[in-house]
């Protein structure tokens, strides 16, 4: 197994509150790695410090055998990290081709000069930008709405077209923040298949999610978060079966997620 | 320019080729049609070109990236200084136009990029403050500096501009061609659709790619735009700078047809009148800019020419004076639309990629 990210003993604090607490876990390459834990257990933040939103306060991630920019989302994005939101975060005013399209943007060149100019390089780099857009939205299963304003969009589809948008940036590790957050068993497994299509094809998934059955199901390997430490990391089955898992996440009473 | 055509009445619709080239026979034919009405309509067509290119970059820097500017006359006060500067006896400096124009495009980009830094972290309202403040800083600006060194000669601004010359002969003149004469109100509506037509082919490629998308990116989500990897800084001072751009061309230009600039003309009203153009013909797209500017340009003019006869015949003097009709109407114009179509006269969406290039097969 290569390692493709590792998190270095990553602390985050707002205030008097420690969201992350000496968190050190290694993705390897190819895997589905699931990041699960109880409500406020610190996976968000985990997210945003990984992809920049938010800067940590200790430690250090390593991504491809160099350290990770801090702090500066887009230089996180040109090294190989795209994610997804919890909540739907799509780009209202554009159609699902244009917000893929958009997601592009990263992985494109082209400066003021050959855009006023239309210079041959900037028409080939914005053809290639609308074909590659029509493909991952074939992709993700929705190239008939390509001309589709976002927002029209079902739900599910939604989802599956902020994924798309994420893979445009060409990512080595693709988070997704809960994308089952909202979805119906049918959607679920269609994601589930979509997850496994898109690891099938070389990109390593790195997966927030709270529905249990989907991590399990999916995750080659899962870290168990709980007040911002980790308490647990292994293959699923072994997690599940993990006391301080049991007592942290799923609770006493068997409180199911 | 299919956009445009796509915006003509009826006509738009069911034969965009026709509305495209009544669109250009129009445009060619106005200057012709408004001399029968008065020659002072043609001057009110010139300085309707002027607004448009004002609303087009003013369009790109609120309706595409969504930064909304209240100072974006001061870019236009730039542009007009710098031909002031550079073309007029006041410093004894008479730089040909095509030197002096981009130079005034160029500070008022830097200018752009002066007001852009320390707001990036500004949205919506506060930001809106601030750029209000930055437009009146240069127009104060521009009213103080003629003490203790004379630069802008204060209030009583500059004259004897030198007009637009191109390649030997003076736009100010009248054009002979043989018995022919063309008056120099003409030259100039010419030479102001050619920047505009000019202004609307360069703005439309902007808007469709990676540029124009990473700008609706970040006005719809900034947070998400981040996530993608747009680079949200350089955007914002991009988009400032290429918005304060077509303001620096629009106010050399004006500098060279007025022949005349001081700092009244800067104010914080002529600001809120581009911006109310933008918004009236529909904020986001290039037709809604260029058909607000036109109608709020001719609209109060047409109101003067009718305002005071009928107030001199009803009370045989004049109670309300035309400029104060002129912001009257704008407000009325803003508040109806609001009421009516909040997105605008033509509140059509921008579009931001040309997938018809590729054919139907990959769909």
């Amino acid at each position: 197994m290569i390692s493709l990210l590792e998190a270095r003993g990553i602390g985050k604090r707002f205030g008097g509150l420690t969201a992350l607490d000496d968190v050190s876990l290694t993705i390897n390459r190819g895997e589905v790695y699931g990041l699960i834990g109880p409500n406020g257990a610190g996976k968000t933040t985990f997210f945003n410090v990984l992809t920049g939103a938010y800067t940590p306060d200790a430690g250090e991630f390593v991504f491809n055998g160099s350290a990770l920019p801090t702090g500066q989302p887009h230089r996180v994005v040109a090294a190989g990290i795209a994610r997804t939101f919890q909540n739907i975060r799509l780009f209202g005013k554009m159609t699902a081709l244009e917000n893929v399209m958009a997601g592009h943007h990263i992985r494109t060149r082209a400066g003021v000069w050959g855009i006023l100019s239309q210079n041959r390089r900037t028409r080939e780099e914005e053809r290639l930008t609308t074909e590659r857009a029509f493909a991952l939205l074939a992709y993700v299963g929705i190239a008939r709405f390509a001309d589709t304003l976002c927002t029209k969009l079902s739900y599910g589809d939604q989802r599956r077209l902020e994924i798309a948008r994420a893979l445009a940036a060409e990512p080595q590790l693709l988070a997704l923040d809960e994308p089952a957050a909202g979805m119906n068993a049918t959607e679920t497994g269609h994601l589930k298949t979509l997850i496994e299509q898109i690891r099938h094809d070389g990109v390593t998934v790195l997966l927030i999610e709270h529905d249990v059955k989907l991590v399990m199901g999916l995750c080659d390997r899962v870290a168990v978060l709980d007040f911002g430490r980790k308490i647990a990391e292994d293959v699923p089955a072994v997690v599940q079966q993990d006391p301080a898992v049991i007592s942290a996440y799923l609770g006493g009473g068997g409180d199911a997620h | 320019m299919d956009a445009l055509a796509h915006a003509v009445p009826w006509l738009g619709k069911r034969h965009p080729r026709a509305a495209g080239w009544l669109v250009i026979v129009l445009a060619l034919a106005a200057p012709l049609i408004a001399a029968y009405f008065g020659r002072s309509w043609v001057r009110i067509l010139d300085f309707a070109l002027l607004y448009m290119l004002l609303a087009l970059g003013l369009n790109l820097v609120v309706g595409f990236a969504g930064l909304l500017d209240l100072g974006y006359i001061a870019f236009y006060a730039v542009g007009a200084y710098t031909w002031a500067f550079l073309a007029s006896p006041h410093f004894g400096v008479h730089l040909p136009f095509w030197l002096v124009l981009p130079l005034g495009a160029g500070f008022a980009a830097l200018a752009g990029i002066i007001l852009g830094t320390p707001v990036l972290r500004l949205r919506g309202d506060y930001l809106a403050i601030v750029t209000l403040g930055f437009g009146e800083i240069v127009r104060i600006f521009l009213n103080n500096l003629n003490h203790p060194v004379n630069i802008t000669n204060g209030p009583q601004g500059i004259n004897a501009l030198d007009s637009l010359s191109l390649f030997g002969w003076d736009l100010a003149g009248t054009l002979r061609l043989g018995d022919f004469k063309v008056h120099s109100l003409y030259l100039y509506y010419y030479v102001f659709l050619l920047c505009v037509a000019g202004s609307i082919v360069f703005i439309r490629r902007l808007q469709i790619s990676r540029i124009g998308r990473a700008w609706a990116a970040m006005r719809d989500d900034e947070l998400a735009a981040k996530a993608i990897g747009i680079n949200v800084r350089n955007m914002k001072l991009l988009a400032f700078a290429l918005g304060a751009t077509f303001g620096g061309v629009a106010g050399g230009l004006f500098g060279a047809f007025q022949g005349f600039v001081s700092p009244e003309s800067f104010s914080l009203m002529e600001s809120i009148a581009v911006l109310t153009m933008v918004v009236f013909g529909g904020m986001g797209n290039i037709v809604g800019a260029v058909v607000g500017a036109l109608i709020l340009t001719a609209l109060p003019e047409l109101l003067r020419y009718l305002a005071l006869p009928v107030q001199e015949a009803l009370f045989h003097r004049v109670v309300l004076d035309p400029e104060v009709l002129r912001m009257l109407l704008l407000s009325l114009a803003m508040i109806f639309m609001m009421l009516w179509r909040p997105g605008g006269l033509i509140p059509a969406r921008a579009r931001y990629a040309r997938p018809e290039l590729l054919g139907g097969e990959t769909r």
